[in-house]
């Protein structure tokens, strides 16, 4: 198994609070990777830590062999990591297939002279880009709603144009904050259907999830995370029977707080 | 000019076509019909592109990015006294009209970036407050620098600039055609005018249909999903603040040309809200609306303004309200007005910024597969 992402020590602390301390996991190429643990727990934490969005008091990330910048998301996108958000951070003003489009950002390079010019690299990037991003709403099953003003559209569609978005970066890693959150159980079953392509195609999915039965089913691996502490981590089964995690999630035992 | 097409009553859904021409041909008349209301309302027209410029360039920046910039105007005065140190007595130089304006566009660029690095991290109101502060501090800077060394002529501002001269073809001569044919300097200033606003929307759509602009609209609905798919925020701004500056900068140009005379006072706050004001008027976000909102505001005060006078000397014997109050008066009554009315503003931004064509070839292509 190849490893593609190694978190070494990672802390973070705000003012008081320890949101993570010493967090070390390992995530192997094409798996899916299951983060849980109670509410508060540092799961968002350590996503916003990963993606550059906070910087970590401590550790390192490695990724693909070399170590990863800290707190500049740009970079950390462009080396492959794409993320999505627990309440949904789509741009509003823009279409479905525009935002996939953004998305793309990263991976086109034409600059003002090329834009004003309109030469024609620049000409072709913009179509490839188009096609690309059409291909993506497909992919996630939206692209009739690739007109649509992205706010109007359902919350179901906004999670999966969210998704799309982040494909659009070329990813290999690509880390998913609670995608179930609000969503019925049909809704449910069509993204796992979706995660498991995403797997299939070569992309590796790391996944916070409060939806124990799409955790369990989808999962290879889980690390689950109390207080900022990494508490367990295994294949979901053990995971599941594990007294720690247990009391993590319903109190009591000797992680009684 | 698509926008500006959409954007005609009626004509503009139904016959694209004709409303492109239709827009076309206005714009080559209008002198000749604001000229039977006599010479000085050319010139007013002249302004009238000017403030479209200057808009177009704001709504770069506050519309397509979403960095509210209440300074503007710092870098039209940039580009008007870059024009008049390089093209009038003051300090003898006068260099060739070409040469002048990438400088005055680059000198506002540089403004432009200095600008946009202390503010890269304010977002809002803050913003808004540092950049009314740097548009002041550039006019403070041209009333003052007179002192120990004259720089600028302090508040006497710099006279006799030179007029644009386009390959030995001086733009303030009247063309004079047989015995009783003249075509004014103000005509040949105002085709000039239209010629750089038409270039203006052209490179101003190419922005924004681009991935640059998508970075801007990106960035603008939320900042830290722009970050998230991989935008670097810090250059996009910058970015804004830079080209928004050399429209700026290229309108203050011509400005200082077309004058012939420049001073402080000219840029003072009270302008940069003007544009601003034209800009949310028309539409935030949108060509057009840049277009038409500083075509009415720079219009409609002048047309008030000439009924007014007269009016309240009928009425009163003499003159209540002086124009000059009188035009702020409207501004806010028009901007009370739109509130009420079009809160989106006269003409409201599309929420589609990409390639039409674009997305109906590739739908077309799957249709046919």
């Amino acid at each position: 198994m190849i490893t593609l992402l190694e978190a070494r020590n990672i802390g973070k602390r705000f003012g008081g609070l320890q949101a993570l301390s010493d967090v070390s996991l390992t995530i192997h190429k094409g798996e899916v990777y299951g983060l849980i643990g109670p509410n508060g727990a540092g799961k968002t934490t350590f996503f916003n830590v990963l993606t550059g969005a906070y910087t970590p008091d401590g550790g390192e990330f490695v990724f693909n062999g070399s170590e990863l910048p800290v707190g500049k998301p740009h970079k950390i996108v462009g080396r492959g990591i794409a993320r999505t958000f627990q309440n949904i951070r789509l741009f509003r003003d823009l279409t479905a297939l525009e935002n996939v489009m953004a998305g793309h950002h990263v991976r086109t390079k034409a600059g003002v002279w090329g834009v004003l010019l309109q030469n024609r690299f620049t000409r072709e990037e913009e179509r490839l880009t188009t096609e690309r991003a059409y291909e993506l709403l497909r992919y996630v099953g939206i692209e009739r709603f690739a007109d649509v003003v992205s706010k109007n559209l359902s919350y179901g569609d906004q999670r999966r144009l969210e998704i799309a978005r982040a494909l659009a970066t070329e990813p290999q890693l690509l880390a998913l904050d609670e995608p179930a959150a609000g969503m019925n159980a049909t809704e449910t079953g069509q993204l796992k259907l979706l995660i498991d392509q995403i797997r299939r195609d070569g992309i590796t999915v790391m996944l916070i999830e409060h939806d124990v039965k799409l955790v369990m089913g989808l999962c290879d691996r889980v690390a689950v995370l109390d207080f900022g502490r990494k508490i367990a981590e295994d294949v979901p089964a053990v995971v599941q029977k594990d007294d720690a995690v247990i009391a993590a999630y319903l109190g009591g035992g000797k992680h009684a707080h | 000019m698509n926008e500006l097409v959409a954007a005609v009553p009626w004509l503009g859904k139904r016959n694209p076509t004709a409303a492109r021409w239709l827009i076309i041909i206005v714009a080559i008349a209008a002198p000749f019909i604001a000229w039977q209301f006599g010479r000085s309302w050319v010139r007013i027209l002249d302004f009238a592109l000017l403030y479209m410029m200057l808009a177009l360039g704001l709504n770069l920046v506050v519309g397509f990015a979403g960095l509210l910039d209440l300074g503007y105007i710092a870098f039209y005065a940039v580009g008007a006294y870059t024009f008049a140190f390089l093209a009038s007595p003051h300090f003898g130089i006068h260099l060739p009209f070409w040469l002048i304006l990438p400088l005055g566009a680059a000198f506002a660029a540089l403004a432009g970036i200095m600008l946009g690095f202390p503010v890269l991290r304010l977002r809002g109101d803050y913003l808004a407050i540092v950049t009314l502060g740097f548009g002041e501090i550039v006019r403070i800077f041209m009333l003052n620098l007179n002192y120990p060394v004259n720089i600028t002529n302090g508040p006497q501002g710099i006279n006799m600039i030179d007029p644009i001269v386009l390959f030995g073809w001086d733009l303030s001569r009247n063309i004079r055609i047989g015995e009783d044919f003249t075509i004014n300097s103000l005509f040949l200033y105002y085709y000039f005018f239209l010629a750089a606003v038409a270039a203006s929307i052209l490179f101003i759509q190419r922005l924004q249909i681009s991935r640059i602009g998508r970075a801007w609209a990106a960035m603008r609905d939320d900042e830290l999903a722009a970050k998230a798919i991989g935008i670097n925020t810090r250059n996009m701004k910058l970015l804004a603040f830079a080209l928004g500056a050399t429209f700026g900068g290229v309108a203050g140009c011509l400005f200082g040309a077309f004058q012939g005379f420049v001073s402080p006072e000219s840029f003072s706050l009270m302008e940069s809200i003007a544009v601003l004001t034209m800009v949310v008027f028309g539409g935030m976000g949108n060509i057009a609306g840049a277009v038409v909102g500083a075509f009415a505001l720079a219009l409609l005060p002048e047309i008030l303004r000439d009924v007014a006078v007269p009016l309240q000397q009928t009425l009163f014997g003499h003159v209540l309200l002086d124009p000059e109050v009188l035009r702020m008066l409207l501004l806010s009554l028009a901007m009370i007005l739109m509130m009420l009315l079009r809160p989106a503003g006269m003409i409201p931004a599309r929420a589609r910024y990409c390639h039409d064509h674009h997305l109906s070839n590739t739908l077309k292509r799957e249709a046919a597969k």
